[in-house]
Formats: structure tokens, C-alpha cells, sequence
């Protein structure tokens, strides 16, 4: 079990970020790539101050139609989506780590505060697993990529809160909990976490077109 | 002029003199190349075409689109009678008429007339009719053997002995017919082809993998690398092709034999070739203001509010155009304009050995016609 | 749970299309398409939906049927993402559900963006699968025949060369009953603007020509409107996915303008028509901007207001409530203008809700009107939602700048029992307005 914390923490972290860092690198040029030759009549509409007017909308909760229309989702999206970077970016137990291996450090969220939004998180996965059970719009479109990304999220955060309690075998837990968070950032590029990448630029094309094109808004 | 007499009748007024005849309806006033003036009329119910003061004996159930051999001499009308349709050469229609009949096109020589013609019934709504083609092209009233599900710009060589046209064998199979018989090449789509002068061949924009190119005789004789393709002509001699291209999405130029010019513009509209000495001009503008004449690949100084059709000399020496700026007009040969402006030009037109140029002209409602040497135009 | 196999309608276009169909055909085709024809757009947009269901409530289909396979995200996973699950080797008659989705269930009005926090544009994913339909020779009968009118006449209606001029003189000749020295000015080149249609005014609206001569006349403006084909602005090959076809008779319709050298395309009281020529068509002719500047009604009617040329001899006393068409608010974002021009006209303006650009669909549009018999019912009982947001109004005149807004409005009007009467912006106008002796 030590030997295989040691490579979950060493080389095999060491691969989660590159594929995480690389691939979303890949991801994102590919896509533009991909635009310019194919949507030549639609990438030329592209107007930034557009796309961040609309973009401030939508980053601001019930700041836009849909945000306004579905209170519930909006609310706990947000503290999930702002939890989720949160939480492990300032947690005691990962600055830690990134100490020890690279020698970096930067300030960290008092514990207690950490496990906290850690736990938003899970039960805002438990929330978003009861809508797709019996929302029935979710459930009507809900496959089994979406199970997956959710267990990947949900399982991450919630080993990582396990282990922070102690509860279980704790190197278990702590190895389980880093195994479930490579395989997340590895995830990301290439399955449908990959919003984190292109729903920014698929929000500001569609705001360029409303704003530049259309002179109406589209929040 | 079509003047409104007393009552609701009309007639045609020359230089303030009127015609003898009156007409319950007078539309379309259009004068011939050698002058004659036409004009199409209604008199109790039926319309025909009546030139200077002459109306033709026959007449019809309306009349439209009246049309000009190259001198003039000959004159074709559009014709619905009985809700057949077809066209009346100099008074005389088509011995056979059609369900329908459009895109007419008359032949300079003015020996030929075609249109693309119905030659299937089709009930309403009957989409599977229509897919198994009920249009052809009928030149002189008479159709082609070949049917298709669509037909779309006939255009005569300049002898009028042959017609091509685009077509669409099904509804995603275009190519083009020349005489009845389709090229053998599929596209995805395909504009109106053109007649080389010289050899007769056959040249058309068509879209091949999503990008246009321009096949010649059914094989592919520039490569599909433009967004967009149309306007092509020949110079007269035959010997280069030139067309509006689109280089890249909202860029566009003109290509000659394949080669765009080194300069792109919004829109290019006019792609007016040379009577001699293989040149090509045409007009450039964005989004309808801020025009630009285009001359063999070089960009004239001047901009306008809007530009006419571009009028070469014979041999093809000087470019005359009519141009607006700030509400008034002026005419401007080789970039340089007249001195004088007015409120409307007409196309100008050069001398057959290009020293002058006409000027015709509406200022402060009088008319002008000035004779002006090349040399005069220096604005 | 319920799915689009649980309602299918018969069609003759549609069953006749699939007929002729193989999986290995239908593979063939999607492949090429997404091949040829897809980019980063529908890439993204295949990959990023979180499937998280707020674009629900932005659809009146599911708003009006409460039936989660109506909600824009459920359009797409009954048509596109089964397609791409299955590499395009589906059934035939999953096309045969696909296009009954495509073309008579989403009225690609693009409120749904308003509810996307991803910016998905559903409108854009159901007209590719109708791109998909019509190559693989699947529409619905009715939108297909006037798909073929505009490849043969260049209007959607069979209008011939001869009926067209013929109307405009006909309609010319009523007016001048009433104003003695109006035209209608055919083919007049150099004039301010171009005025152009859709084919159902001259087939079965003249009275709409007569009005805008008789405004134009009062208002003193420079117009024509050419005699031959390029007049008719409307546009379903759009809509029935044939590019082509909307790319022909979106040339023919501009250059028809250039050739008469006009500074400005104004366009009649229709949606789709200026989603044709503003945003669509343009793209696919290589033109980033318009040739020639293209102007809705509504706009035209407000600079006429502005520059004081239309005076009226009284307001609209009667309250009136406005719809906003889709493809010229959230199209083009004329929502102040069309305020404006209404409160110009009428004395009492109810405004109804949601309005603007978050205004609830007709229900008409994009193209499902057109697919015509079959398919009406369910367009009218998919849009309660409307009937309810009308209704709350408690007006009896709703002011519609648009045709297929028109049409959709009253089919609600009369199924709901609404009392109410739909008008445009010109039935008012002319209605209103001082006439010239
Ligand atoms: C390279 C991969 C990772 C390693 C080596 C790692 C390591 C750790 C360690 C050692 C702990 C502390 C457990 C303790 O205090 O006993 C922890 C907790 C945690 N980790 Fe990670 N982690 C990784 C990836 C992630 C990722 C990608 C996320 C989420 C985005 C994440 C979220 C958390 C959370 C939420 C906690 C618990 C916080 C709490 O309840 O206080 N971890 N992780
Ligand atoms: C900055 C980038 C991101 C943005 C703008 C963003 C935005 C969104 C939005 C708008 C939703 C839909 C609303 C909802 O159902 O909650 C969503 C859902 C979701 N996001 Fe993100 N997200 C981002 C990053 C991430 C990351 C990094 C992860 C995880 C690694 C993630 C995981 C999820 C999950 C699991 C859901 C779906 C919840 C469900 O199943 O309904 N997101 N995201
Ligand atoms: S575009 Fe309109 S009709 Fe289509 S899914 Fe979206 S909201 Fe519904
Ligand atoms: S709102 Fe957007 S991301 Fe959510 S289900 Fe609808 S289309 Fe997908």
C-alpha cells in the first residue's frame, strides 16, 4: 500500500498534471484550429468586448435568464463550481505536498474552513445526483458519461474528506483519494469537464453574435 | 417618359412630343440600341409592346422583359398568353408556349431566344413530380430533350448557336448542360456558366469538397480553393477567364485564369471585360458605399458613394464609369473625373477610336450631352 | 418516459424520404456532413452540454407541454447525439423522428441560449440535423414543395414573372382610387431603397403592398421595387435545410438590389425572411457584411417617425400589446424601435411577459408553418404558454410585425378563444396616418 501511495503521490501525479496541463494545452489549440478552417463565417463575428460583457452576466449568480429561472441549480452550482477550484488550491494537506516535492508554498485556508467547502462540494454532488435521479428534464437526457464525471468529482472530494477525518484506513483513503484525483484532472480535457475549457470561448462566440450581429443580449 | 394624359389613359412623351396613341397601362419604357423607343402597353384588357408610337399586332395576356439584339434591330418580349408562357420575337411568339417559362435570354445576333421552361404538369404540392425533373430549356420554342429537376441560367455563345445552362439532376447533383446534354461531373452546386468567344467552350463555378472552383468542358479547370466563385467572363479573344472570387470569408477579389489579384475588398460587383486586349475591370465597395474601381489588378484612387457600370473603349485602351459622390454624379475615365458634375449620369460611351467619350447627363432639369477628349478628365 | 417515437405524425414527404433509406446510406451521408460541414462549433457543443436541464423552461414546447422530451436539450439527444452515438448507422426511422423533430418541433427562435450557461445554441444543432434530413431527401412534404418553388421561381409561393409585375400595377391602380398621384415604382435605379416581400403578399396579401405604397407615397421616400425575380425576401430553403437553394435565391434577391444601384434593401413586416438575409444567407455567399445595408420595417417605420414624415390623425385608442418576433429582436435587437414606433401610434401599450428579448416564440417559425397540415396541432397546443402570456394581457390587439408570427398568433388566438386580433406595424400605420390628397 506504501509502495503504491509513492507512485500514486510521485510519478503518476507527475503524469495526472502533465496529460491534465498538456492535454487541455492539445485541447484548446486543436479546437481553434478546428474553427478556423471550419467556421471561418462564424469565428469572424468574434468581438471580446461583446463576449465579456455577456461572460460578466453569466459569472455573476442570477445574473442572467437561465440563472434566474432555476434558482436551485444556480445557487448550488456556484458554491460548488467556486468550492470545487477552492478548496484543494488552498488546502493545508496539498500546499503540503507541493512544498515537500517542489519546494512551493502559498497561503492556506485554515482547516477547518477547507473542510468545509470540501464538503459543499460532495453535497452539492449528492444534490446534483438526486436532481438527475428525479428531475425528470435530467433524467430524460441524463447517459452514462454524466454518472461517471459526477462519481469522479464526488469521489474525489469525498475520499479527500474521509481522509481528512481519519475515517477508514486512512492510507487507503489517502491513496484512494489522490488515484481518484489524477484520474479526475485527467479527465478533464477529455470528457465532459472539458466545459472548464471551451464554455468560456462556446458563452463568448455565442455573445459575440448576439452583441456584434444581433444587438441584443443573450443573458 | 411615360406621360399620364387626362383620365386614366397613357401614352409616351419624346423630348415633350407626344405619341398619337394612348394606352389604358404604359410600363417599361426602354429604348432600343438604334433608338427606337419601346414601351410595353395595355389597351382593352390585353398588353402588347408598341415601338415609337407602333404597337405590335398581336397581343397578349401580359408582356414583360423586353429585350434587344446587340444592334438593336431585333426585339424580344416576354410573353403570358392563356397562362402559357414563351416570348414574342418582333410581334411574332413562339409556336409552342409553356407551363412556365423564366430566366429568358435573348441572343446578341438576336437569332435566338431561350428561357428555362415547365414541361411537366405539377399538382400541388407534389414534391415527387418535381424530383423526377419537370424542367428543361426551350430555345425558340423548343425545348431540349433533356429534363431536370432544375434549370437555371441559359446563356447563348455569341453566335446564339449554342445554350448552356446549370442544372440539378436531383436535388443535390448540379452540373451544367450545354444543348440538352449535362456534363457528366457532379457538384454540390454550381453557377451560371459562360461561353469562351473564341473556342466555344464552356465555363462554370461549381462546388466541389466544400470549396469553389471552376471547371471548363466538364473537367475541373481551377482548383476548388475559393469560398465563393461567380461573374466569370472571357475576354474576347478567348484567351484569359476571369471571375469574382472570395480569397477568404468576407474577402473578395477577382481571379484571373485561377490567380487572384493581390488586392481584396468587402464586395466586388461589375467584372467587365475588355472589348480587346484581355483586360479586366470591376467595381468594389463595402457594404454598398466606399467604392472602388478595380482595374487589372490595380486599385484607382478615387472612392464613391456609388459606381455605375464600368464602359470600356474598343480597344480596350480607357475605362469610363459613372460615379456618385456627396449626391452628385460625374463620369470618371482611367481614375480621373470630369470636371464639371450633375445631378444623374447616364453610361457614358466612347468613340469607336476611344479619343472622346459621350457624356449624358440630368443637371438643374435640363439634359447635357458633352463631347469630351479622353485628356478632359483630370478631377 | 415519453419520446418523439410516442407522437410521430404521418407525412407524406417524410415517410416517402425514409423509404428510400439504408443505415449504410444514412452512415454515409452523416459522415460526410459532419466531415464537410461541421466544425468547432457543433464539436463543442457535442462534448460541453453538462446535460444539466435549464434550458427546459426556456422552450415553449415543454413550458406549454410540461413533457420533458420537448426541452431543447431533449431535441438534441433524440436527433444529434444519437446520431453520434451511433456514428450515423441508425434505423430509418430514427431520421423519420429526427426530422419530425428538426423541422416541426423547434422553431429555432434561440430563446434557449437565454437559459445555456454554456452558450449552447440549440437553434444551430436542430438546423444541422435539418441539413442532415434534407440530404438524406427527408422533409416534411409542404416545407419541401416551397423549398422547390424557390429553386424555380426564386419565390416561395410559384409566383410567375408575369404575376408579379401584374399584382404591383393592379395594386398600383386601387391606390391611385385613393391617392391620385401614387406609383409603385418598378425597377427604378439609383432610388434611396429597394423594397422587397415575401410571396404570400402577392398571392394573398396585396392589401399589405397597397399599404406600404400608400405609407411610402404619404412619407414622400425614393423606392422602387424591381419587376423581376429577386423581390421575394422569404426564404424556407433555409429552413428545409438546402443551402443551396437559400444561397440562389439570397444572390439573386441582392443582386437584384446592387444592379439597381439602391443605397438600402428595406425589407416587409417578416422574420424568417430578414434572418435570411441579415444573418444567414450572407455567411454562405462569402459576404461578412451585406452588399447592400438591409433594413427591417419596423427600423424603416421608426426613422420615418424620427424625421417626422408619417403624422397621424389620431392614436390607437384600444390597448394593444406587442409580440416580439424572434429573428428581428433576439435576430437583430429591435426591441426599442418597435417600442417606440408602437407607442407612437397607440395611445395604451400593455406590455406582456416575458417581452423583449426573452419574449416566448409564436411557435410559427423556423420553418414549422410551413410543414403545414399535419404537424398544426401540435404547433398550436405546443405553445399554451403563449395563449396564457397573451391572455394575461387582457387586451384585444396584439401588434405583430411579422407574418409568421401572424400566423401562428391567430391559430392560438382561435384554438384558445383569446379575442383578440393580430395587426402590423403598416395596418396601423396606414390606419392612422394623415393621408396626402
Ligand atoms: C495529485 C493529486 C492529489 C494529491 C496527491 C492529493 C493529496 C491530498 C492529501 C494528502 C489530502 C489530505 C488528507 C489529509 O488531510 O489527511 C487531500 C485532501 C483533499 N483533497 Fe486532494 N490530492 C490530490 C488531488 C486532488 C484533487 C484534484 C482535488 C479536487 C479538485 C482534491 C481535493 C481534496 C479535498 C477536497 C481534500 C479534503 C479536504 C478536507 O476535507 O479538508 N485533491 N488531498
Ligand atoms: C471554470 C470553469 C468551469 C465553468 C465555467 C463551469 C461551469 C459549469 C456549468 C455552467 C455547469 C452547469 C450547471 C450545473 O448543472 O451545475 C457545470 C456543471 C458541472 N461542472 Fe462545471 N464548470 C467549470 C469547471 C468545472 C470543473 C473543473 C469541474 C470538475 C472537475 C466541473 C464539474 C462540473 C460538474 C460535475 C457539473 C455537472 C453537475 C451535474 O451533473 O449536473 N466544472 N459547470
Ligand atoms: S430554439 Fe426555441 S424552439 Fe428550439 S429548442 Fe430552443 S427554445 Fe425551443
Ligand atoms: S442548459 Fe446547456 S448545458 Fe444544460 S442541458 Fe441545456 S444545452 Fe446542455
Amino acid at each position: 500500500m506504501h509502495a503504491l501511495y509513492d507512485l500514486a503521490v510521485g510519478p503518476l501525479a507527475w503524469l495526472a498534471f502533465a496529460v491534465f496541463i498538456l492535454g487541455s494545452i492539445y485541447r484548446l489549440m486543436s479546437m481553434r484550429a478546428l474553427a478556423l478552417k471550419k467556421d471561418a463565417a462564424f469565428v469572424a463575428y468574434i468581438s471580446w468586448p461583446h463576449a465579456i460583457r455577456s461572460l460578466l452576466h453569466w459569472v455573476t449568480p442570477f445574473g442572467a435568464l437561465g440563472w434566474r429561472e432555476n434558482p436551485g441549480v444556480t445557487i448550488v452550482t456556484f458554491l460548488f463550481h467556486i468550492c470545487l477550484f477552492v478548496a484543494p488550491l488552498f488546502l493545508m494537506g496539498h500546499i503540503v505536498l507541493f512544498d515537500t516535492f517542489h519546494g512551493w508554498s502559498w497561503p492556506a485556508l485554515p482547516d477547518g474552513v477547507a473542510d468545509t467547502l470540501s464538503i459543499v462540494v460532495v453535497a452539492a454532488c449528492a444534490y446534483f445526483l438526486w436532481r438527475r435521479l428525479s428531475v425528470p428534464e435530467v433524467r430524460f437526457v441524463t447517459r452514462s458519461h454524466d454518472w461517471l464525471v459526477l462519481a469522479l468529482v464526488g469521489a474525489t472530494f469525498l475520499t479527500g474528506v474521509l481522509a481528512y477525518h481519519r475515517i477508514g484506513d486512512n492510507l487507503f483513503m489517502t491513496t484512494l483519494h489522490v488515484l481518484c484525483g489524477e484520474a479526475m484532472l485527467v479527465a478533464i480535457p477529455f470528457t465532459r469537464l472539458s466545459h472548464m475549457l471551451f464554455g468560456f470561448f462556446s458563452r463568448g462566440y455565442i455573445a459575440s453574435e448576439f452583441g456584434s450581429v444581433r444587438f441584443a443580449k443573450d443573458w | 417618359m411615360v406621360a399620364a394624359l387626362e383620365g386614366p389613359a397613357f401614352t409616351m412623351a419624346v423630348n415633350g412630343e407626344a405619341w398619337e396613341t394612348t394606352f389604358d397601362k404604359a410600363w417599361y419604357p426602354r429604348f432600343s440600341p438604334d433608338g427606337r423607343l419601346t414601351v410595353l402597353v395595355q389597351a382593352d384588357g390585353d398588353w402588347t409592346l408598341a415601338v415609337d408610337d407602333v404597337a405590335w399586332e398581336e397581343q397578349y395576356g401580359y408582356v414583360w422583359n423586353t429585350m434587344f439584339s446587340a444592334s438593336g434591330d431585333i426585339i424580344a418580349a416576354c410573353i403570358q398568353q392563356d397562362g402559357e408562357y414563351g416570348f414574342s420575337i418582333d410581334g411574332t411568339p413562339w409556336e409552342t408556349l409553356f407551363e412556365n417559362a423564366n430566366q429568358p435570354v435573348f441572343s446578341k445576333a438576336g437569332n435566338a431566344a431561350a428561357a428555362v421552361v415547365q414541361v411537366k404538369s405539377l399538382a400541388q404540392a407534389d414534391i415527387a413530380t418535381f424530383q423526377e425533373g419537370i424542367f428543361s430549356v426551350a430555345v425558340n420554342g423548343e425545348a431540349w430533350d433533356s429534363i431536370f429537376v432544375n434549370c437555371w441560367n441559359p446563356v447563348f455563345d455569341p453566335a446564339g448557336k449554342n445554350v448552356a445552362a446549370t442544372i440539378r439532376r436531383s436535388l443535390y447533383d448540379y452540373s451544367v448542360a450545354v444543348n440538352g446534354k449535362a456534363w457528366t461531373g457532379s457538384y454540390a452546386c454550381a453557377w451560371a456558366p459562360a461561353f469562351n468567344p473564341a473556342t466555344g467552350a464552356v465555363a462554370a463555378p461549381v462546388r466541389k469538397a466544400g470549396a469553389w472552383g471552376m471547371a471548363i468542358d466538364d473537367a475541373m479547370a481551377w482548383e476548388p480553393r475559393f469560398g465563393q466563385l461567380w461573374q466569370q467572363a472571357f475576354s474576347p479573344d478567348g484567351s484569359k477567364l476571369a471571375a469574382i472570387a472570395c480569397t477568404r470569408f468576407g474577402e473578395f477579389t477577382v481571379a484571373v485564369d485561377g490567380t487572384p489579384w493581390g488586392v481584396s475588398f468587402p464586395v466586388v460587383t461589375d467584372l467587365t471585360p475588355s472589348p480587346a486586349g484581355a483586360r479586366f475591370a470591376a467595381l468594389a465597395s463595402e457594404h454598398n458605399t466606399n467604392f472602388a474601381v478595380l482595374c487589372d489588378g490595380k486599385v484607382w484612387d478615387g472612392r464613391y458613394d456609388m459606381a455605375y457600370a464600368p464602359v470600356w473603349s474598343a480597344d480596350g485602351a480607357h475605362l469610363a464609369l459613372a460615379v456618385e459622390k456627396a449626391g452628385r454624379q460625374t463620369i470618371v475615365v482611367n481614375g480621373k473625373a470630369y470636371p464639371q458634375s450633375f445631378d444623374k449620369c447616364y453610361a457614358p460611351a466612347f468613340s469607336p477610336d476611344g479619343k472622346l467619350v459621350l457624356i449624358r447627363a440630368l443637371a438643374g432639369g435640363k439634359c447635357h450631352r458633352i463631347v469630351a477628349p479622353v485628356t478632359a478628365f483630370t478631377g | 418516459m415519453k419520446t418523439i417515437a410516442d407522437r410521430l405524425i404521418e407525412d407524406e414527404g417524410l415517410r416517402r424520404g425514409v423509404g428510400r433509406l439504408t443505415p449504410e446510406k444514412i452512415q454515409k451521408v452523416f459522415k460526410e456532413l459532419v466531415a464537410g460541414e461541421c466544425g468547432a462549433r457543433m464539436k463543442t457543443y457535442m462534448e460541453t452540454c453538462v446535460r444539466c436541464g435549464m434550458c427546459a423552461k426556456a422552450c415553449h414546447y415543454y413550458m406549454s407541454h410540461k413533457d420533458p422530451s420537448y426541452t431543447p436539450v431533449a431535441k438534441v439527444s433524440q436527433t444529434m447525439w444519437r446520431l453520434f452515438d451511433a456514428d450515423g448507422k441508425v434505423d430509418p426511422e430514427v431520421i423519420y423522428q429526427c426530422a419530425q423533430v428538426a423541422y416541426t418541433e423547434c422553431n429555432l427562435c434561440r430563446r434557449c441560449i437565454h437559459y445555456c450557461p454554456l452558450g449552447i445554441d440549440t437553434g444551430y444543432i436542430i438546423s444541422v440535423v435539418r441539413r442532415l434530413c434534407h440530404k438524406l431527401g427527408v422533409t416534411p412534404q409542404y416545407i419541401q414543395d416551397t423549398a422547390h418553388s424557390h429553386s424555380a421561381t426564386m419565390n416561395q409561393m410559384w409566383v410567375k414573372d408575369d404575376e408579379w409585375p401584374d399584382t404591383l400595377q393592379w395594386q398600383e391602380e386601387e391606390s391611385r382610387e385613393e391617392f391620385p398621384g401614387l406609383r409603385i415604382p418598378l425597377d427604378v435605379e439609383g432610388a434611396d431603397f429597394m423594397y422587397s416581400v415575401i410571396a404570400p403578399e402577392p398571392k394573398f396579401r396585396t392589401q399589405l403592398i397597397y399599404q406600404a405604397a400608400a405609407i411610402f407615397h404619404a412619407a414622400g421616400v425614393s423606392w422602387t421595387m424591381p419587376s423581376t425575380p429577386g423581390w421575394d425576401n422569404s426564404n424556407m430553403a433555409m429552413f428545409s435545410g438546402d443551402s443551396e437553394i437559400m444561397a440562389r435565391v439570397e444572390r439573386a434577391h441582392y443582386e437584384t438590389a446592387q444592379r439597381l444601384r439602391v443605397k438600402r434593401i428595406v425589407m416587409g413586416e417578416c422574420g424568417h425572411a430578414f434572418r435570411a438575409v441579415y444573418d444567414v444567407a450572407n455567411r454562405w455567399l462569402g459576404w461578412k457584411y451585406h452588399p447592400v445595408p438591409v433594413v427591417h420595417s419596423v427600423e424603416f417605420f421608426w426613422e420615418l417617425i424620427q424625421q417626422g414624415r408619417i403624422k397621424l390623425t389620431h392614436k390607437y385608442a384600444d390597448p394593444v400589446t406587442i409580440h416580439d418576433p424572434c429573428n428581428i429582436i433576439r435576430g437583430r435587437g429591435l426591441m426599442d424601435k418597435l417600442r417606440e414606433v408602437v407607442h407612437f401610434l397607440c395611445e395604451n401599450v400593455v406590455e406582456m411577459s416575458p417581452n423583449r428579448e426573452h419574449n416566448y416564440c409564436c411557435c410559427a417559425g423556423g420553418g414549422v408553418i410551413n410543414c403545414g397540415p399535419p404537424f398544426k396541432n401540435v404547433r398550436i397546443v405546443g405553445n399554451s404558454i403563449k395563449a396564457e402570456q397573451l391572455k394575461a394581457t387582457g387586451v384585444h390587439t396584439l401588434v405583430a410585425p411579422c407574418h409568421n408570427c401572424h400566423g401562428g398568433l391567430e391559430d392560438i388566438i382561435s384554438k384558445f378563444g383569446l379575442n383578440m386580433h393580430t395587426k402590423f406595424l403598416g395596418d396601423l400605420i396606414y390606419e392612422l396616418m394623415e393621408k396626402p390628397e
